[in-house]
């Protein structure tokens, strides 16, 4: 780890965003960069700043404001006008992970994100949550937010990614809010030998670029719905096309019975809700939704507009292999 | 018989690497896919594969024949079958005693390991001692072997990676490793007993 990493996890979380900025830039400097593209990046940074403060962020190019090569992925981080996103790639393209807008860091910028919430519809006063993946710390942040009193612990296997989170997303660790630096089936595991409950758990732990096959399985399922609470939700947010669409879909409902799936048209992604009880009817739906509304609109969600798009139809081969600990091809599978 | 032994010194490389590779998915359910968990996988084979080198070298100095390389081979597949079984509560046994995965993973993968890699490591140096005639060839024999188990090596890695993975379940691709070991050894065998 660099010496960047090891001053960023100094007490600097509550810090304006725009200071975080400053420091990264000096961050770039300290790294070595040439000279002139230096004096480039601080300039154009700033350029990029006072154009998104001004003129009500337009349309600007990405620039990279900070790369680092972790020990499980390259984390890129660009910002756009006032808007700043994670990648977990080398290059600057698709996939982002997570974003956050400067100027209302409340909302959530992704389709995805926003999807999790609808979690909510199946429990919707959450009082202890477990959410496997971190990535910019948007979700948890919101769940904190909405539910101050709830103990929320986020496992990430990846260091690098929380000095992140706290770093350019604001990402503020609490007694009430606190992330372990481990691998989820661990977590799982040994919090089940210890006797503990969650009444949400969300999974959030897929980049686009490799998937831990070790979190798909009939195992790992059983595990995390056992970890549940008896009127507990899983919320996974995973893919929506490719073979593993199939195996995924049939190993959800080989160890949860009928799951609520729910797509959104423009997304990839798809986030399954299983319960370990019988799905709510619409009406239910439809009623806790009305009464979500309001709390969800300052992050951008729109919930009335799920409960018509949560659908229980098996719309996947019901023959596809399950996965299993002992088969898990899940990245060979997804290339398919 | 030259061509025989290298056959079998690419099994016994082919087997190693596989079994490493899978090493990593028994490992995840109980100590994750962390990078401490390839660091105790790959730490463990390769001190196994040491102390075998070194025993191989040693058991190869007192009467050495094709029959006992055909034993050395079945005795790497008796101890590399029982996985198959006792895997699962080994793991559980371990994650139950010890808390960080480091250490777990550690302690897992040389309970699991470290008998079926010590007693493929003593392949290669036994087989230099039953190939090489003249010291002049000695160099050249040890590298044709290294180059063919090797090579087995790293077929062994790609066909795992690639495609048993995706056609096989874990305990049905080891059966079938501890099947290949297993006639191996009793290819040698046979050999043996016909060139008496």
């Amino acid at each position: 780890m660099d010496e960047g990493m090891a001053e960023a996890s100094g007490a600097r979380r509550h810090r304006h965003r725009v200071a975080a900025l400053a420091k990264a830039e000096a961050k770039g400097k300290a790294a070595g960069h040439g000279a002139g593209r230096r004096f480039g990046r601080v300039f154009l940074g700033a350029a990029c700043l006072l154009a998104g403060l001004l003129a009500g962020a337009g349309p600007a190019s990405a620039e990279i404001i900070y790369r680092e090569r972790s020990m499980y992925q390259n984390i890129l981080l660009t910002q756009t006008g006032t808007r700043i996103c994670l990648q977990f790639s080398l290059r600057e393209e698709r996939h982002n992970q997570s974003c956050i807008d400067q100027r209302r860091p409340k909302k959530m910028v992704f389709t995805y994100t926003r999807m999790m919430t609808a979690a909510l519809l199946l429990n919707p006063a959450p009082r202890r949550a477990l959410i496997a993946g971190l990535g910019g710390g948007t979700l948890p942040s919101a769940l904190a937010e909405l539910f101050p009193k709830a103990s929320i612990d986020v496992v990430e296997i990846d260091p690098a990614v929380a000095e992140v989170a706290e770093r350019f997303f604001g990402f503020a660790q609490t007694d009430r809010l606190r992330v372990q630096i481990q691998d989820a089936r661990v977590f799982v595991k040994r919090a089940l030998e210890q006797g503990e409950r969650y009444d949400l758990i969300m999974l959030d732990a897929f980049t686009g670029d490799y998937i831990p096959e070790h979190l798909m399985t009939r195992e790992f399922l059983n595990e995390a719905r056992s970890l549940l609470t008896e009127d507990g939700i899983l919320a996974a947010n995973t893919f929506a096309a490719s073979r593993l669409y199939d195996h995924e879909s049939a190993t959800y409902r080989d160890v949860f019975g009928p799951f609520f799936n729910l797509r959104m048209p423009r997304s990839s992604n798809r986030v399954i809700l299983a319960s370990r009880q019988p799905l709510p009817s619409q009406e239910q739906l439809q009623a806790r939704a009305d009464a979500l509304e309001a709390r969800l609109r300052p992050f951008a969600v729109r919930i009335q507009s799920y409960p018509p798009r949560l659908s229980t139809k098996i719309d996947w081969n019901p023959e596809a292999r399950l996965l299993t600990d002992q088969y898990s091809p899940a990245n060979l599978l997804k290339g398919r | 018989m030259p061509l025989l032994i290298y056959c079998l010194a690419f099994v016994a490389g082919f087997a190693i690497m596989s079994i490493e590779l899978l090493g990593g998915r028994v490992l995840a359910p109980y100590f994750g896919s962390s990078i401490y968990v390839w660091g105790s996988i790959i730490t463990v084979f390769m001190a196994s594969l040491a102390l075998g080198y070194l025993a191989g070298g040693r058991y190869s100095l007192r009467s050495p024949s094709l029959a006992r390389l055909g034993a050395i081979f079945l005795g790497s597949a008796l101890l590399l079958y029982p996985l198959v079984y006792y895997a699962e509560p080994a793991m559980l046994w371990i994650f139950q005693r010890i808390e960080d995965p480091r250490y777990g993973s550690l302690a897992a993968s040389c309970l699991l390991f470290v008998l079926p890699t010590v007693v493929l490591g003593m392949i290669s140096p036994y087989s230099v001692r039953l190939l090489v005639k003249t010291t002049e060839e000695s160099g050249n024999v040890a590298g044709r072997l290294y180059f063919v188990s090797t090579l087995g090596s790293a077929l062994g890695t790609l066909g795992t990676s690639f495609y048993f993975v995706l056609w096989f379940e874990i305990n049905s691709i080891l059966t079938l490793l501890t099947g290949a070991l297993a006639l191996a050894g009793a290819t040698a065998l046979a050999a043996a007993r016909m060139r008496q």
